[in-house]
């Protein structure tokens, strides 16, 4: 026992101590654990108020949101975390052309989420699907009523999501504009790496949103 | 954080075919009608595993320290208390009813 306890400590004295590079990841890590808390209160008040109004009480998702199109979306954000750690894998070996390469490809990946959010919107709001009224009918075409809280809480949650997409993708531009002046290397490019923690984190909390929004 | 150079990159692709697949998983675990809490906790159990692939590998969680990890968890850990808290809201409902139903029986009183 007394020689497990010794050997912990050794581990904490042999951790490397807090350099720029890392505070900088620490900075964001806080932020993301404070945005985690957000998304969390956003997503604890809709379960309170669905389940407040009770089974019959809430129109099933799936009568008013098209899951196939928000499932290409899901796969959409997850290709660009893929593209997102290839760009940071490109610049850690030094190839500042392939890294600016991905992260055009991640910004895109962004971009393309954004308009077929838009374009979903645009047919809820014609379908119905307002901040204080439900459509009529449901997509199988039989009669629908129930909470006028769909509206806003659906609204709510993907406009907070997309709102952290649009400034992902502002983010990424800067970073790729940086990348495109010569600023990263291979020794150099932590901000790589933030931006990356912070684009997963986007599409993270889009399997949550997508989860408890459309397909429960 | 790798100090040395040039590390092994892990295998980002074998994740991304995990996480394709998980996804088509929770859509056909999510169409058919069946028990809705067994449907919640399937698509619950999905969810958060996507999660942790997506931040263990690509936010290269398992290459931090630990303080890191137990960090990143608090929030998590702190929404399950939110939601429990939130449980005597959840049936704000049933309650508001059962206070009406005496009001209207004292209003009805004094009227007469």
């Amino acid at each position: 026992m007394e020689h497990a306890t010794t050997l912990d400590h050794a581990e904490d004295v042999y951790e490397p101590s807090l350099t720029p590079d890392s505070l900088g990841k620490l900075g964001m890590w806080v932020f993301l654990v404070g945005d985690t808390m957000s998304f969390g209160a956003l997503l604890a008040a809709y379960a309170a108020l669905r389940a407040g109004a009770g089974i019959v009480g809430w129109v099933p998702p799936s009568e008013i949101l098209g899951i196939n199109l928000t499932a290409f979306m899901t796969f959409l954000l997850i290709c660009s975390s893929v593209t997102m750690v290839k760009a940071l894998e490109s610049i850690q070996d030094g190839n500042v052309g392939r890294m600016c390469d991905f992260l055009g490809l991640t910004i895109l990946g962004g971009i393309i989420f954004l308009g077929l959010q838009a374009y979903e919107w645009y047919h809820l709001i014609h379908h119905g699907l307002t901040l204080t009224g439900i459509p009529e009918h449901g997509l199988s075409g039989a009669a629908i009523g129930g909470s006028t809280l769909f509206g806003p809480t659906f609204y709510a949650i993907t406009g907070f999501h997309g709102m952290h997409v649009t400034g992902g993708v502002i983010y990424l531009i800067v970073i790729l504009r940086n990348g495109w002046s010569g600023r990263y290397t291979a020794e150099f490019n932590h901000e790589v790496e933030i931006v990356g923690l912070y684009w997963h984190f986007v599409d993270l909390i889009w399997i949550m949103v997508f989860t408890f929004i459309y397909l429960l | 954080m790798a100090e040395n150079g040039h590390k092994e990159h892990p295998k980002y692709f074998r994740i991304f075919w995990w996480l394709l697949a998980l996804t088509i998983i929770e859509v056909a675990v999510a169409i058919p009608e069946y028990a809705v809490v067994l449907k919640a906790i399937l698509l619950i159990g999905l969810a958060c595993s996507k999660a942790a692939l997506v931040a263990i590998y690509f936010m290269h969680l398992k290459f931090e320290r630990r303080t890191l990890a137990a960090i990143v968890l608090t929030p998590f850990i702190i929404c399950v208390f939110l939601v429990i808290m939130l449980m005597p809201d959840l049936t704000l409902d049933t309650r508001l009813d059962g206070i009406e139903k005496p009001a209207a029986e004292v209003v009805d009183t004094l009227s007469h």
